[in-house]
């Protein structure tokens, strides 16, 4: 428990070792398939043919990384990944930003501003998260050929607020939930009105669940590919429909090393977030908020 | 996006011929296809140049997996929202399927001018039209009941290519007492029905196959003749090895050319592996019919199914599919595939000689009448019966059917259910 | 601003202008889009699938009625009722050793582990990496031929075997095993961020009243993470209900129908045998069979919640 003094008995020699222990195996759990995959994506494809799944490449080679990159097959064009993370990234992010505030701006509501109801309403908007994506499919498809965003950006971008939240408005309400509620009252006694006590008082002490939120949904998103073909035209296609054509095209040579490669610059993005998100997965921004 | 907004369009571009001006024709196609991979994707670029060379744009949607069962997806999407793509890649009985919604549209005067009607087997045309007219362009036609043989295995042990099951049997046996993994076997439910298929046809004759995997009749289902048929496909699996399930396909063809295994029972696509690879016919393999269904040919075909677009589009699209039967791109694009040219009339000297005999096997099917559509692939049943003896095939050989009377059984039962 | 510890009055005692009565319909108006937004596109698509699931759709959306024929048709099936047994399967292991896991390194991690910030992106990354291709190295990892099995042979444990995946009988394990690589790691996070908004007063109390680190956890850390146990089973029975891409690239739905899980039948039936009116039931089925857990434990959650 970071920034207070741990209880005593945790910190005997052989506790503190086992915990360490268990922590190191379960990050070889971990690191196991991603190392099979780094080390395959280094080598040539008669090697990985030949040889073991865990040995070391023998040449290294970054030939399966330019090739995943900028010359693999896609379509009729070998133009590998590069053109479609555009189309992804401004895709995810107007709809991890939008589908997150207005989680935020739920979950606010949902606990410190109760009107008769809001239990079932919560209710209800959880439960949405467990549509299944198949029946969604086909409607959807109407709806947004009427509205006219079928094929395009936004339309994807409007699909995955839709369908993301549920689940922002969940990990925001859980978390307001057990924010002191004396908090708000102070403060509207003061004079602080919806917003105000929001964004002055809330939304700073929300780090680690905008961090959690915005993983999950920049992950979902990012790594969506129902959505991405089917709503998507030609010159909107995001990068998960290209990494399915390179690494699930029925007919050729199983080019295990490129595929890889692609995998692993396919997930950067959503790695890079996680690490930039994890600084703020500190406590102690509520520290002193409650002062006696 | 020009289809989203048709009538917007259409009444534009009515305007415009109205004012006497050229009309601002639209020349780009959209093709949905899961063509992505090296040498296809690279056979199907010529297309895209022919296409360039007439001022055409094309436009790709490629979208990969399980043989087109995505890209299906994504256009029963398209076609909701109103926004279909100008072609979509089909196979068999989807396009009739679609064909039945009312958004195909009309090919009729392009084969007429172009003579498709005289060029394109019979049989291939039933799924190229639908209630007389033309809707949709056939790129080439594979066949399934094809035998991949090692070469060297086979001088090896000293065998000839077997012509009939029996010898089918006795050729395994020696292949096993050798040590060599007799044949290789992918474990995925398509794959075992395009081996059973190929069986039923070899043990029970061509016109069985008919009666039972194309119409369906319900009393040769349940009959003896069927049963036989199971007991001999589920024969096979002493001849494999221990690792098949799940096995992709080209993944066992590289079995055979590795020679870790004799022999694959495969679609021709399986040769476009070995030609990709560099090898030879009747050097590094062999090509025969599965042993029995010589003069029998189980056909699949790729078509491109031109969707219903505005007036402005149809210009580029006339284009497609004309470009689609013209020789030139039928003889590249085939030649990489490992099918052959949808039309009858191209010359066969630029081919390998594997393709020579396709060539030539289904001109004489095409007369004989021995050209059936595969069932395996779409083309002898629609999808929701093609699923159905799926799961019953895949099920009987991963042993959770006891014997092949019951398999018969719940084949016939699981047809009717979903017809 | 002075706080004071004394209960505030409530606001409703304060003058009602136009600007208290805008403030009563301000939250509403907030929530009011999101809601409004979850009726149409979640529950009116609900609807209009329970309806199609009483026509006769094969390849689009028929309107033909045809009563419950396609139920029938649907407990027909041998795949639709292994489907339903591997969810069973599957959604119990998953969940249960997903929120162990999750837990045990949330709460190992918060204690003052030195290289919580390599250790904590490591076990999320999994969550980052599409299935589309981690399926490949897991098949791979668990093929017989190419995978752990050779390894550890190779490393001279002759007779070693781990062919589950190519059992009917064990292959829905293997992708238990998959899964929980790939989720637990972010139910860590969701613990951990739960465990870092414990206010830190609370447990010091504790500690002073002699609580070992133990009985702390139990008796009181655990308790006050019911929110985020809540979080954590919708995130994995969501994850369990959906898991498509990872059946798919794992085993194909293999060997035979042997990993058919409802998310896999739901997809098949609807799109790729063009038969949606089956399709459509089943997803109607396991709508119900969700419901009938999640809406108990909504419930009880949300009592006690209130109660507390």
């Amino acid at each position: 428990m970071t920034g207070a003094a741990a209880p005593a008995p945790a910190s005997t020699v052989l506790v503190r070792a086992a915990i360490y222990t268990l922590l190191l195996i379960f990050a070889v759990y971990y690191l196991l398939p991603l190392f099979v995959m780094v080390v395959n994506s280094l080598k040539e494809l008669n090697e990985i043919r030949q040889g073991n799944m865990l040995a070391l490449p023998q040449q290294v080679t970054i030939e399966p990384w330019k090739s995943a990159w900028s010359t693999a097959q896609i379509g009729v064009q070998p133009t590998g990944l590069r053109p479609y993370f555009l189309n992804s990234i401004m895709m995810v992010v107007p709809a991890v930003a939008i589908s997150t505030l207005l989680g935020a701006l739920n979950g606010y509501v949902l606990t410190k501003w109760r009107f008769r109801g809001d239990t079932v309403i919560f209710g209800l908007m959880l439960f949405a998260c467990f549509i299944p994506f198949q029946i969604v499919l086909i409607p959807m498809a109407r709806i947004l050929g009427m509205i006219g965003l079928a094929g395009t950006t936004p339309g994807l971008v409007l699909v995955h607020i839709v369908y993301g939240l549920g689940f922002t408005t969940l990990f925001f309400r859980n978390y307001y939930a057990a924010f002191p509620t004396e908090l708000v009252k102070a403060a509207q006694v003061d004079g602080a009105g919806f917003f105000r006590i929001f964004g002055r008082i809330l939304l700073p002490s929300s780090g680690p669940i905008i961090v959690v939120t915005v993983i999950w949904q920049f992950t979902n998103i990012w790594n969506d590919f129902l959505f991405g073909a089917s709503f998507a035209d030609f010159d909107s296609l995001p990068m998960t429909v290209a990494l399915n054509n390179l690494v699930s095209s029925s007919t050729g040579v199983k080019e295990y090393n490129v595929h890889f490669a692609g995998a692993i610059m396919a997930a950067l993005p959503t790695l890079l977030v996680y690490i930039v998100a994890g600084r703020y997965f500190v406590r102690g921004l509520m520290a002193g908020a409650v002062k006696g | 996006m020009h289809k989203r907004f048709l009538p917007l369009i259409g009444s534009v571009a009515g305007l415009a011929m109205m004012a006497g001006a050229a009309v601002a024709q639209d020349e780009s196609v959209e093709v949905l296809h899961w063509w992505t991979s090296g040498g296809e994707a690279a056979a199907l670029n010529v297309l895209k140049e022919n296409l360039e060379a007439e001022g055409v744009t094309w436009q790709d949607m490629p979208v990969a997996g399980g043989g087109g069962t995505e890209a299906m997806t994504v256009l029963r999407s398209r076609a909701t929202s109103g926004n279909p793509p100008t072609a979509a890649q089909m196979l068999g009985y989807d396009i009739l399927d679609w064909a039945e919604l009312g958004v195909v549209g009309n090919l009729d005067d392009l084969a007429a001018e172009e003579g498709w009607d005289d060029v394109i087997p019979a049989a291939l045309q039933n799924f190229s039209k639908y209630d007389g007219h033309w809707i949709a362009a056939p790129v080439n036609v594979h066949s399934t009941n094809w035998m991949w043989a090692n070469k060297a295995i086979f001088d090896e042990v000293g065998i000839a290519l077997p012509t009939s099951f029996d010898e089918l049997l006795a050729a395994l046996d020696k292949i096993k007492a050798a040590g060599y993994t007799p044949i290789a076997y992918g474990g995925q439910p398509w794959q075992d029905a395009t081996v059973f298929e190929a069986v039923v046809v070899s043990t029970a004759g061509p016109e069985f196959y008919q009666t039972t995997l194309n119409e369906f009749d319900q009393e040769a289902l349940t009959s003896d003749t069927m049963k036989q048929a199971f007991e001999s496909y589920g024969k096979l699996k002493d001849y494999t090895d221990a690792n098949t399930a799940g096995r992709d396909w080209n993944l066992a063809t590289a079995m055979v050319m590795n020679k870790e295994a004799a022999m694959q029972f495969m679609g021709d696509w399986a040769k476009g592996e070995f030609i990709n690879a560099g090898k030879v016919p009747n050097q590094d393999f062999l090509c025969a019919r599965f042993p029995g269904t010589q003069g029998t040919v189980l056909f699949n075909s790729d078509q491109f199914v031109m969707f219903q677009v505005g007036d402005e589009a149809r210009d580029a699209q006339l284009k497609l599919a004309s470009a689609i039967e013209e020789p030139s791109f039928q003889i590249a694009f085939n030649k990489v595939k490992g099918s052959v040219p949808a039309r009858t009339d191209i010359d066969d000297s630029e081919f390998d000689d594997c393709a020579k005999k396709g060539m030539a096997d289904l001109a004489a099917a095409n007369e004989g009448g021995t050209l059936y559509g595969s069932l395996a692939h779409g083309h002898g049943a629609p999808a929701a019966v093609k699923n159905a003896v799926y799961d019953v095939v895949t099920r009987f050989w991963n042993g959770d059917i006891d014997s092949a009377d019951a398999a018969a059984e719940e084949l016939a039962t699981a047809v009717a259910a979903a017809q | 601003m002075t706080l004071s510890q004394a209960e505030v009055a409530p606001v409703a005692t304060a003058p009602r202008g136009l600007r208290a009565y805008a403030q009563d319909w301000l939250p509403r108006l907030v929530l009011a889009p999101s809601f409004a937004v979850i009726l149409l596109f979640v529950y009116g698509f609900i609807v209009f699938t329970a309806y199609l699931s009483t026509t006769n759709s094969t390849i689009l959306p028929r309107f033909d009625f045809v009563g419950l024929v396609n139920y029938q048709k649907l407990f027909a099936q041998p795949s639709w009722w292994t489907a339903l047994k591997n969810l069973m399967i599957f959604g119990v292991l998953y969940i249960g050793i997903c929120t162990g896991i999750g837990l045990l390194l949330a709460i190992f991690l918060d204690q003052k582990i030195r290289g919580e910030g390599v250790l904590r992106p490591i076990y999320l990354y999994p969550m980052a990496l599409s299935f589309i291709v981690t399926g490949t190295a897991w098949k791979w990892f668990l093929d017989p031929g190419i995978g752990l099995e050779q390894v550890v042979q190779n490393w001279g444990w002759e007779t070693f075997t781990f062919d589950w995946i190519k059992n009917s009988r064990m292959a829905i394990y293997t992708v238990v095993i998959a899964a929980v690589w790939q989720s637990s790691g972010f139910v860590m996070a969701m613990f951990l961020a739960g465990l870092r908004g414990i206010d830190t007063e609370i447990m010091r109390a504790a500690q002073i009243d002699g609580a070992s680190a133990l009985k702390l956890y139990r008796r009181i850390v655990i308790p006050m993470l019911r929110p985020a146990f809540l979080s954590a089973f919708v995130v994995l029975a969501h994850l369990a209900i959906k898991s498509y891409d990872l059946v798919i690239a794992l085993t194909g739905g293999g060997p035979g129908r042997a990993t058919e899980l409802p998310a896999t039948f739901m997809y098949s039936y609807t799109f790729t045998r063009n038969q949606m009116g089956v399709g459509a039931a089943s997803a109607v089925i396991m709508l119900a069979m969700v419901a009938s857990i999640m809406i108990p434990y909504l419930y009880t959650e949300l009592k006690h919640e209130a109660r507390s």
